[in-house]
């Protein structure tokens, strides 16, 4: 396939490109979901195309084909020096490509289990008993759980010489429990909303022990109906790995992505609330916090070993003991920015411009645990499993809501509450962190459903995180 | 094989008795020129091609979609998918497939969108850069071209085009920024120019922008927030699955919404984009969901049809597991200019766009969002500065509870929503009050 991606490569060169890049990918997914004892959807999808792309003066133009015969290849070369022509209509600064070592270079992601080799009836087999379980509970009306899985080549050819194949495999799943009341709906999810997801086969999946969990998920969506809602005011809030880990892709993730910082995504997902000049100076947030970008850590969502621009994965500090050191860059931003390219450019299939992305953005384990954190604190709320999460387009005001929690009084978990949400801008938000769960609660929680740019794409990001802690955090939001 | 016709009936053909079949296929193109800092900074094509084909097997159901037309990728696909089915438990809800009805002749395809060049696009964006001389420009021009075709095997067949142009974007004065959208079936229809000027004339109104106290304000909404309001609405309110799984605030025959409100869903309308069918190959038709403030009406697929004892609306999804899913929505228009409106209200707010809406509780419809792009504060009924940008956390169904809604815009249009262009036409509204949760300060 090397030579389908390298015939565009060369139409392109032809057509008088000064660089261009392909990708050739093949992919196949599956999707399978049952609600209440039986089947709801069962899809599969397989596609393969070739993306090219073509730099001409200052202006990029890409043309993705589906058609993979010789014509077809040179055609789509042509096309994205045709696109890139027009562009110059409203050119922009020369956009140099930062140096990137050239490979030949071959990756997979580790498996055991191939998860679309494990028979469908074991996998449909297993979703039903979760779902009739969650159904056994009284006042259940919707038990839903589903599985998921990638399983994805691609072979990058630039003009300056590299060639690498890489062979992404990515597998999870997840199930939740409704219960209806008269003017309400409650959920649980697990193991987060929308599922979790990883980098690995389908051992990943078992890992979790879905049937072990479905009982207890099914009875506190039911309890959270006659639950007490969520008061109001300034508390210690406590928030639970998962919802931490989504509070740092919104929060942290987002506005460090080079793309938005230089104003690229102005338009729809936004810019960020950061100053490039303040790299190395501004305090993202307290003393505990520590940031990176790992594109490495086996088994996260976000992990590879090249990026679509043909850069190697690599762990790049964020945020330094609260400092601000570290952005998502890619080959034209991070030589804008004067930085080495972060290897943080992915694209959402063949079809799609390859754009700054996050990898795994997590958040370091600390040296406390939950129940130390409970025990620490007066007067607050544990809150659990991400239900709603909305902030602008600066990255800086927040507000999440999740499935449940329990109130915190004199170092003691009390009474579940409904409804919990919070509230809180980002910097002041990150200040009052002072609490942060060890490595044995450190989980590579994984968001299969970040979209950003036009035409959308959808990224497949990680978030390491444990348990954290955080004081004066404005709690109880209601309409 | 690039006729869509053509494909689906092969699919279906190749299935032959072995199963119930249906197949949808798509043969295209698509296009979009982004701008960013005033300059193209991204610029994109393709050829777009696909099929889905769903198969049942004694009641056991399955699906699978490709990108691959050609006679040996569908003999792939349907060999797969046939064995996928066998795999499965008999799907007790399964509703069948479509038996053969006619489809209304909808064509709203156009022939400037189909031809549409890159240098076209990038003319355009530079028209909307250049109206906001001294600001700075992000946004994108696109256009789409589509040909859908449907076959199953009781003999059911439908096909239509479709087309879409939209220019959308901003202009930044470096403290505030303001939009503007245009979309329509027709790229001659777009006025890169116009959009332009609009943008930048609420960027610089938008400057020196106050913070303002989070509370309950009289708002005049333009249509971009009139398009969020009935999203949401329509996909976790008239949506027949979401009903029958007692998630929806529907309440049929109820007076839930002011007299003045009136939403349809209207393939038919000679400004809509969409087909005349669904993805199961049912029929569309204008249908009321509220009118005069009663609700009216739900979308269904087969499967929430069958399960609520009714007719499929022509709502079917690829996605069969969203349920139905509304696709041409529009909130009647009134009699009232934005002027007016505005001047009716002694202390509020006008909002251009919102952003980042999710929903709380799909029942109440209780969602958070923020405003972008153009906060005002309205006093003695003239806009009297910027304020910027707020919170807040407001049910968009009691937001247009009966006496709550107090002038309906003049200014039908597509609106644009985070969610995509080309999915809901609205207009400015004027409502008693809107609940702020947080201010620039949190």
């Amino acid at each position: 396939m090397f030579d389908t991606a390298s015939a565009a490569v060369e139409a392109a060169l032809a057509a008088g490109a000064s660089y261009a890049d392909a990708r050739y990918v093949e992919g196949r997914d599956e999707f399978i979901q049952v609600m209440n004892g039986g089947i709801e959807t069962l899809n599969r999808s397989e596609g393969a195309g070739v993306g090219v792309r073509a730099l001409v003066g200052s202006s990029w133009g890409f043309f993705a084909t589906a058609d993979d015969d010789a014509a077809s290849l040179r055609k789509a070369g042509r096309q994205a020096v045709e696109i890139a022509r027009a562009s110059a209509a409203a050119p922009g600064r020369p956009m140099p490509l930062a140096d990137v070592p050239i490979v030949d270079a071959d990756y997979e992601t580790p498996v055991v289990e191939a998860p679309l080799e494990v028979p469908l009836a074991e996998k449909v087999d297993m979703l039903l008993g979760v779902s009739r379980t969650m159904q056994g509970v009284k006042g259940v009306r919707l038990a839903r759980a589903s599985l998921g899985a990638w399983d994805t080549h691609k072979w990058f050819v630039s003009s300056q010489g590299s060639k690498i194949h890489q062979h992404i495999v990515e597998t999870g799943g997840g199930f939740d429990a409704t219960a209806v009341g008269e003017h309400e709906t409650q959920r649980r999810s697990f193991p987060q909303s929308f599922g979790q997801f990883e980098t690995g086969g389908f051992e990943r999946v078992r890992a979790w022990d879905y049937p072990g969990n479905a009982g207890r998920i099914a009875e506190e969506a039911v309890a959270l109906l006659g639950a007490g809602a969520c008061p109001e005011g300034d508390k210690t809030l406590i928030l639970e790995a998962s919802q931490l880990a989504l509070q740092i892709h919104e929060s942290v993730g987002h506005a460090i992505e080079l793309d938005r910082i230089l104003g690229w995504e102005a338009a729809f997902a936004g810019t960020s609330h950061l100053q490039l000049e303040r790299l190395g100076q501004h305090r993202y947030g307290s003393e505990v916090m520590n940031i990176t970008a790992d594109a490495t850590l086996p088994g996260a969502l976000g992990t590879f070993a090249y990026d679509d621009e043909g850069t190697p994965a690599q762990c790049v500090p964020i945020v330094d003991h609260g400092r601000w050191v570290g952005v998502l860059s890619g080959r034209d931003s991070a030589l804008i920015a004067g930085l080495p390219p972060g290897g943080m450019v992915r694209a959402d299939g063949y079809n799609r411009l390859p754009m700054v992305r996050m990898t795994n953005v997590g958040l370091l384990p600390g040296d406390s645990s939950l129940e130390e954190m409970i025990a620490a604190t007066e007067d607050g709320i544990l809150m659990s499993t991400n239900r709603s999460w909305s902030i602008d387009d600066k990255r800086l005001n927040f507000q999440f809501g999740c499935e449940i929690g329990w109130e915190i009084k004199k170092g003691k978990r009390g009474r579940m509450v409904k409804n919990p949400t919070y509230t809180g801008i980002t910097p002041k938000f990150w200040a009052q962190l002072d609490m942060l769960g060890g490595p044995a609660g450190w989980i590579h929680w994984g968001t299969p459903n970040c979209g950003k740019g036009q035409p959308v794409q959808i990224a497949h990001t990680g978030h390491s995180a444990s348990p954290g802690r955080f004081t004066e955090v404005r709690v109880g939001v209601r309409a | 094989m690039t006729d869509a016709q053509k494909i689906a009936n092969k699919v279906v053909e190749m299935v032959g008795t072995r199963a119930e079949a249906e197949a949808i296929a798509t043969v295209g193109t698509a296009a979009l020129t982004r701008f960013a800092n005033s300059f193209i900074h991204q610029n994109v094509a393709e050829d777009t091609a696909g099929v889905r084909v769903r198969v049942a097997v004694d009641g056991k159901v399955a699906a699978l979609t490709g990108n691959r037309v050609d006679d040996a990728a569908l003999a792939r696909l349907v060999e797969a998918v046939i064995e996928a089915a066998k795999l499965q438990p008999v799907d007790e809800d399964w509703p069948g497939i479509a038996a053969p009805t006619p489809v209304p002749a909808v064509d709203h395809a156009d022939r400037s969108t189909i031809d549409a060049t890159p240098a076209q696009r990038a003319g355009a964006v530079k028209e909307f850069i250049d109206a906001g001389e001294g600001l700075s420009a992000a946004g994108y021009c696109d256009t789409e071209a589509e040909q859908v075709a449907f076959a199953n095997s009781l003999g059911q067949r439908a096909a239509g085009s479709v087309t879409r142009a939209t220019i959308d974007g901003i202009h930044q004065t470096g403290e505030s920024a303001g939009s503007a959208h245009q979309t329509s079936a027709r790229f001659a229809d777009l006025g890169g120019k116009a959009a332009g000027e609009l943008a930048a004339d609420r960027a610089r109104r938008g400057m020196k922008a106050f913070d303002l106290k989070p509370g309950e304000y009289a708002v005049v909404l333009a249509p971009e927030c009139v398009a969020t309001m009935a999203i949401f609405m329509g996909f976790y309110g008239f949506s027949g699955k979401a009903f029958e799984e007692g998630a929806s605030f529907v309440e049929i025959g109820a007076s839930q919404f002011d007299p003045r409100i009136t939403i349809t869903d209207d393939p038919m309308s000679p400004d809509a984009l969409g087909l005349g069918f669904d993805t199961e190959g049912t029929p569309k038709r204008a249908l009321d969901l509220v009118r005069a403030g009663v609700t009216k009406g739900l979308v269904h697929d087969r499967r929430s049809a069958r399960k609520a004892g009714t007719q499929s609306t022509g709502h079917a999804f690829a996605d069969a597991s969203l349920g139905p899913v509304t696709a041409s929505l529009v909130v009647a228009g009134g009699g009232d200019a934005v002027t007016d409106m505005i001047a009716s209200v002694d202390r509020g707010l006008y909002v251009a766009t919102f952003n980042y809406c999710r929903i709380l509780d799909p029942k109440s419809q209780a969602v958070t969002g923020l405003t972008r792009n153009g906060t005002f504060m309205i006093e003695n009924g003239r806009i009297t500065g910027a304020v910027t940008n707020l919170r807040f956390t407001q049910s968009f169904v009691a937001a247009l509870a009966p006496g709550r809604v107090l002038g309906v815009g003049d200014d039908l249009r597509y609106a644009d929503s985070e969610f995509g262009a080309g999915i809901v036409r609205a207009p400015s509204m004027h409502l008693a009050g809107w609940n702020f949760t947080g201010g620039a300060e949190g």
